[in-house]
């Protein structure tokens, strides 16, 4: 039996199916991302979990146990708020030490596991600062910090990372994923980045209008979606005769499908072409590996391998969509 | 073209402020000029003959002297019958401070956690009491707990609760209520604009940590919604040290307060200089005490909230 269990979790707000029947199992350790777009239903599920929402039907089981049947207070989850939701009057310690305090903690214990986990996400020079004496990067650090020190069985991070600029967004998945190893914590992330979700995750489950889609490793969810959202959702993807491709994995080819490049985009280590084929405009992608590319208005054929694995929907024509 | 750049620019680069204006640096305090004047001429003019007037001598029969003295100072100052309707006023401006406060500030967090349209509705009952004139609303006050003809005083005396009226009318107790009655919408709205500046998903993340409702309350929500309860109070408590009517309903002339003192003096005892030594005293005190007391509050929380 899995560590966490949601069985069919549903959530009505008036006439509106948030969650809509959700059912997933979470190991222990195990590192799972909830990705969508927004009001897919990916943070109510966060909410029910940690107790601020009451759901309309289905159960929460941790352990075993009955986890609805806990108060809010008495979880004992961690939780790392988008806002991330310091207590701006006390300090960096005083807001670390603030769970410890609650669970009843003796001082000197106290003072040790604070500073083990300032250690921890590399903030033991800042404990006695105040939340708004701190950069973003540093207020999300301490936020993980407040919520790892009482030792939470699941870790919840709701959208932890999409108020940093792009550069800081990257170096904190990966300290994320580091601590997160370290410490061995149950983690349930909530995002609508998909690089973030196939970054950090054990697993991703793809929620679209109250429904998993998917779930399943991020690599095997990129490479075999289950549906046409998920295809969309997790990267760029081309509908050519019903059949996903990645722009990645069409060529340019002596036969194949004929069609002239419309638009060629130079992005370092790629290049981006949009051509324009009998089925429609179709995304290629190709390493810059230094050789001579086709340019803008070049007639070329386009080729990808046949045994690619595939989710057909009954699309007929080829078309183009464009994740997030 | 030529003529009529010339024609309004004949000398200085242009971009340049017409010389009328006295340069740039002018500019600024001769638009404000007329607020300027009017705010000397209704404020700054009156209060500077008030000073002066609280220096002139006074007599029964010769009236006003223009005289410089510090007849009325010393008496203000040291005679017992001023010195203790001075405590009054503040005793009282304390009290409905503090009561304002202890029903103020949960109200306005049960206020901020109601939806709409309760919200809207309850806001329009706080603001009730500014919206009624004050002689009005506290003749209200005196029909309630008047004597023995008080309507409230009436029910509970023939339902066997008391044997004798509640003193309410010339009563300070009388006085601190009907005052925090009209005074508790700036409370209000003070704490309110502080618990507007919270983060939505503070009290959660507290929670979420193990603290139980009241000790959210007392140790993530009040700390930081007291800068709005202090300067709620600063308000409160010069409006109700500065209040004139409710203590003259209420008060009537046996418990008199700066205010009203200041005003017999100037219109009963017909002793101007001496009712202007009043009224600059409270100011000066009000001042000092609003001043002192935004000056703690900037110190105290300037760190965390800046």
């Amino acid at each position: 039996m899995s560590f966490l269990i949601l069985e069919k979790l549903t959530k009505r707000f008036g006439t509106h199916l948030a969650v809509d029947g959700l059912s997933l199992g979470v190991e222990k350790g195990e590192f799972v991302s909830l990705l969508g777009p927004s009001g897919c239903g990916k943070t109510t599920t966060l909410q029910m979990i940690a107790g601020f929402v009451e759901p309309t039907g289905g159960a929460i089981m941790l352990e075993g146990r009955d986890l609805l049947a806990v108060k809010p207070a008495r979880r004992g989850l961690g939780i790392v708020f988008q806002s991330y939701a310091l207590f701006p009057h006390m300090t960096v310690a005083e807001n670390v030490a603030f769970g410890l305090e609650m669970q009843g903690v003796a001082a000197a214990e106290r003072t040790r596991r604070v500073g083990e986990t300032l250690d921890l996400v590399g903030l033991a020079a800042f404990s006695g600062r105040f939340p708004r004496q701190l950069s973003g990067g540093q207020q999300q650090r301490v936020a993980l910090a407040r919520a790892l020190v009482i030792r939470p069985q699941i870790l919840l991070l709701d959208e932890p990372l999409s108020n940093l600029d792009a550069k800081l967004r990257e170096e904190m998945q990966i300290e994320l994923r580091q601590i997160q190893r370290t410490v061995g914590t149950t983690t349930i992330l909530v995002t609508h980045d998909q690089a973030e979700a196939m970054a950090l995750s054990d697993r991703i489950v793809v929620m679209n209008q109250g429904r998993a889609e998917q779930v399943g490793p991020p690599h095997e969810a990129y490479e075999r979606p289950a549906t046409p959202f998920v295809a969309s959702f997790l990267g760029k993807t081309n509908i050519l005769d019903g059949v996903t491709v990645r722009p990645e994995k069409i060529s340019f080819a002596p036969g194949g499908l004929a069609g002239r490049v419309r638009t060629r985009i130079f992005q370092g280590n790629h290049w981006l072409y949009q051509v324009e084929t009998t089925g429609g405009l179709v995304t290629v992608i190709r390493q810059n590996s230094g050789e001579v590319m086709p340019t803008e208005g070049d007639a070329v054929h386009l080729a990808w391998p046949s045994s690619l694995p595939h989710a057909s929907r009954g699309e007929v024509s080829a078309q183009r969509t464009e994740g997030s | 073209m030529s003529i009529i750049a010339q024609r309004h620019d004949p000398s200085g680069p242009p971009g340049h402020l017409p010389t009328a204006w006295g340069g740039k640096g002018l500019a600024p305090y001769l638009l404000s000029l007329p607020a300027l004047l009017l705010f000397a001429v209704v404020v700054i003019v009156p209060l500077g003959m008030t000073v002066l007037l609280s220096f002139h001598d006074w007599g029964q029969y010769k009236g006003i002297e223009p005289v410089f003295i510090l007849k009325n100072w010393r008496e203000v100052l040291t005679d017992s019958y001023y010195l203790e309707m001075f405590w009054r006023t503040f005793r009282i401006a304390l009290f409905v401070t503090v009561l304002t406060a202890l029903f103020g500030a949960p109200e306005a967090y049960i206020l901020n956690r109601m939806k709409s349209p309760w919200r809207g509705i309850f806001l329009l009952v706080i603001l009730g009491p500014l919206l009624i004139s004050v002689v009005a609303r506290t003749l209200g006050w005196a029909l309630l707990f008047g004597g023995n003809s008080g309507l409230v005083n009436k029910a509970l005396t023939s339902m066997g609760l008391i044997s004798a009226p509640l003193p309410f009318m010339f009563t300070e107790t009388g006085m601190v209520v009907a005052l925090a009655h009209v005074l508790m919408p700036y409370m209000v709205l003070a704490v309110w604009a502080a618990l507007q500046r919270l983060d939505p998903q503070i009290e959660n993340a507290a929670v979420a940590l193990g603290a139980g409702q009241f000790t959210v309350l007392r140790r993530i929500v009040l700390p930081q919604v007291m800068p709005g309860i202090l300067s709620g109070a600063i308000i409160v408590f010069a409006l109700a040290a500065s209040a004139f009517a409710t203590p003259a309903i209420i008060g009537g002339r046996r418990l008199k307060v700066a205010a009203t003192l200041a005003y017999d003096e100037f219109l009963n005892t017909l002793n101007w200089p001496l009712g202007a030594a009043v009224a600059v005293l409270l100011l000066v005190a009000l001042v000092v005490i609003a001043v002192g007391a935004s000056r703690l509050v900037e110190r105290r929380y300037a760190q965390v909230f800046g």
